[in-house]
């Protein structure tokens, strides 16, 4: 067998991430600017009756004839389909070389250049200090989703401050929590002190049931706030969450502390 | 889950709904029913106002502001009380924060002995507007014993002290008491930020309102004013007992938050001559003490909100308050009562409202912990 079919799991993968982005997304609407849809492959339509099944790329796919939907596939044609997808995307692929996890573990192929992506030459200074550089970015496991360039982390802390941001926004603001009577979260928990998101999921008493954070932002929502209780999947009170944990980087997780 | 587990707040929103609902196009008759009706049932719950609601009228006596010294020449012990950081709405959109400093005028006038005078530790108002500020006046105007006001951030910042000023008088004086000094500072000066941002005095009021944003310069006494402390001071022997009332606290305790007076190391250095002085500060909404030199520090709690203790620069002698039960409105907030000794001391009872009452003699803190230590909080915060 050859090296790469170890990948074959990867590819089955990709048709259920799709369908599970598709299903999150449905929970996820609301003004704001973190209510975007999770992004979801677009497998083809079968065009012979089959069931079209798609790599985790996104975009090498083929049809399985005379497969029902919802029909399990044997394992003898499992196999065939993967390595059938496989040889696609390495006949579209024709540069990339895969190192299994196996090669991997024996030193001797960890410094395969096609994994090393780095700054590109002349960008170096752009990861900014403290950034290691491609060495420390260098794929361990031969995995797709190592492969990622030194802006990359950049851009994902970006995006994650942005969130927080947005619940630091809402956690202060009467009007975006819609609070009736003029107090806000951050009137009594500056910063978010004594929120102790790290004690949840913990038995409430006053409540007299095991609550989760997001139970007592609603509680306190409803009660001192006077306004109205959030969804959990609403983009504010994820956004509060994020917020709220932030605040507690490096707080030990203690669940259940009272 | 919420429809079933209302806070007291909630239910008294919805009784007072009710109530209110049933009182529009009322005649009078049916008006007297309903009132009637009301007390009725509050007597039967075996309820006191303000837990649940009812039609409550406030007295509009004169607050007392030039204290005229009369008793000035008796003698210590004497005692003093206080109410603080109430932070009024105007009463239409908020009825909470209304309650918790009628409920404290209440406590204070049922204090058998009448206290000499009540001290009010400033942040009358949320947003310093006229209306908030004129609703507290009228509150605190129920208060049988001579008030004497001190000025916080959230009165001040809307208009630079005018409307409170014109409300009060000026926000820092001295008077003599049974042989006490007594100094009241306006503690929260800042250097102008707002300027250079083009602020409306609106943002101004409402930047300074928040505790964490940063944007805010730190609070300070300020050239002047301690010029005039140490005029103030130049009469005054040192074996006088000094009391100093400030709204922020005259030490740097946690500067992010501004729990901090910029300028407190040269106002210590201006009262570190005197062998006692007792310095009692608002706006940290939390049981705090202090010692530094010759100087105690007692932290008023607030009737609005409890605070939580900063993350870092707790003074070492504070004993914490228990955490705050937040499905009780009222818990971790209330008033107190200071009594001056003979000996020129201050011992503080911090009347913590559903909790028993905390005593902190003033040997605690003289004595560096080392006699009369209170007994810890059950529950510390996080």
């Amino acid at each position: 067998m050859k090296p790469e079919r170890k990948l074959i799991a990867v590819a089955l993968l990709g048709a259920i991430g799709g369908a599970m982005a598709v299903y999150l997304s449905l929970g996820n609407h609301g003004a704001s600017a973190f209510a975007q849809p999770m992004p979801t492959h677009q497998v083809p339509q079968a065009k012979e009756g089959g069931v079209v099944v798609q790599l985790c790329d996104g975009v090498t796919s083929m049809e399985v004839k005379g497969l029902k939907p919802g029909q399990a596939m044997s394992h003898e044609q499992v196999l065939a389909v993967t390595s059938e997808l496989m040889d696609e995307w390495q006949r579209r692929h024709p540069d990339k070389h895969w190192v299994t996890a196996q090669a991997d573990t024996g030193g001797a192929a960890t410094s395969s250049p096609a994994q090393t992506i780095g700054a590109a030459p002349g960008n170096e200074g752009m990861a900014g200090p403290g950034a290691s550089g491609a060495a420390a970015l260098k794929s361990q496991q031969g995995d797709t989703y190592a492969s990622f360039g030194a802006r990359d982390p950049l851009i994902w802390k970006a995006q994650t401050d942005a969130f927080v941001d947005e619940g630091n926004k809402i956690f202060h603001s009467v009007k975006l929590l819609g609070g009736t009577i003029g107090v806000s979260c951050d009137m009594c928990h500056p910063n978010a002190a004594n929120t102790h998101p790290e004690t949840y999921p913990k038995y409430q008493v006053q409540l007299q049931r095991v609550a989760l954070l997001r139970d007592m932002i609603d509680w306190c929502i409803e009660n001192p706030v006077k306004g109205k209780t959030l969804d959990p999947n609403d983009p504010k009170m994820r956004a509060l969450e994020a917020y709220i944990l932030a605040q507690r980087k490096g707080a030990a997780l203690d669940y259940g502390k009272h | 889950m919420a429809a079933r587990h209302k806070s007291i707040e909630t239910k008294f929103y919805e009784d007072r709904e009710r109530v209110l609902k049933a009182l529009r196009n009322c005649d009078r008759r049916t008006f007297l029913k309903i009132a009637g009706a009301t007390m009725g049932a509050v007597a039967a719950k075996g309820l006191m106002p303000p837990h649940t609601f009812q039609l409550v009228t406030i007295a509009n006596a004169a607050v007392d502001k030039d204290f005229s010294g009369q008793g000035a020449q008796g003698d210590r012990p004497f005692t003093f009380a206080y109410i603080s950081d109430a932070h009024l709405y105007d009463r239409t959109l908020n009825q909470r924060f209304v309650r918790s400093i009628v409920k404290a005028v209440d406590d204070v006038n049922a204090l058998d002995p009448q206290p000499d005078f009540v001290l009010y530790g400033g942040d009358l108002a949320q947003l310093g507007t006229a209306t908030q500020l004129e609703l507290g006046r009228q509150i605190l105007s129920a208060l049988k014993a001579p008030v004497k006001m001190m000025v916080g951030e959230h009165d001040w910042f809307l208009d630079l002290g005018d409307k409170w000023q014109e409300l009060f008088g000026h926000p820092t004086y001295s008077f003599n008491w049974k042989g006490v000094h007594v100094i009241v500072l306006q503690s929260v000066y800042e250097k102008d930020f707002w300027t250079a941002r083009r602020m409306t005095p609106e943002e101004r009021m409402q930047t300074v309102a928040g505790l964490d944003n940063g944007v805010q310069s730190r609070f300070e006494v300020g050239d002047q004013q301690r010029d005039w402390l140490k005029q103030d001071l130049s009469k005054v022997p040192t074996t006088t007992p000094i009391l100093v009332f400030s709204h922020s606290p005259l030490y740097k305790y946690y500067r992010n938050w501004n729990f901090w007076t910029d300028d407190a190391d040269e106002v210590q250095a201006i009262l570190k001559p005197y062998d006692k002085v007792t310095v009692v500060h608002g706006h940290t909404h939390q049981m705090l003490q202090n010692q530094i030199g010759n100087i105690s520090f007692y932290g008023m709690l607030s009737t609005a909100w409890p605070w939580p203790y900063a993350p870092e620069g707790l003074p070492p002698l504070t004993i914490q308050m228990n955490r705050a039960d937040p499905f009780d409105q009222f818990d971790g907030c209330g008033d107190g009562q200071f009594t001056a000794r003979a000996d020129g001391l201050v011992d503080t009872v911090y009347n913590l409202w559903d909790r028993n009452p905390v005593t902190i003699k003033a040997g605690y803190l003289v004595s560096q912990g080392k006699t009369d230590r209170p007994p810890a909080p059950q529950f510390a915060s996080y």
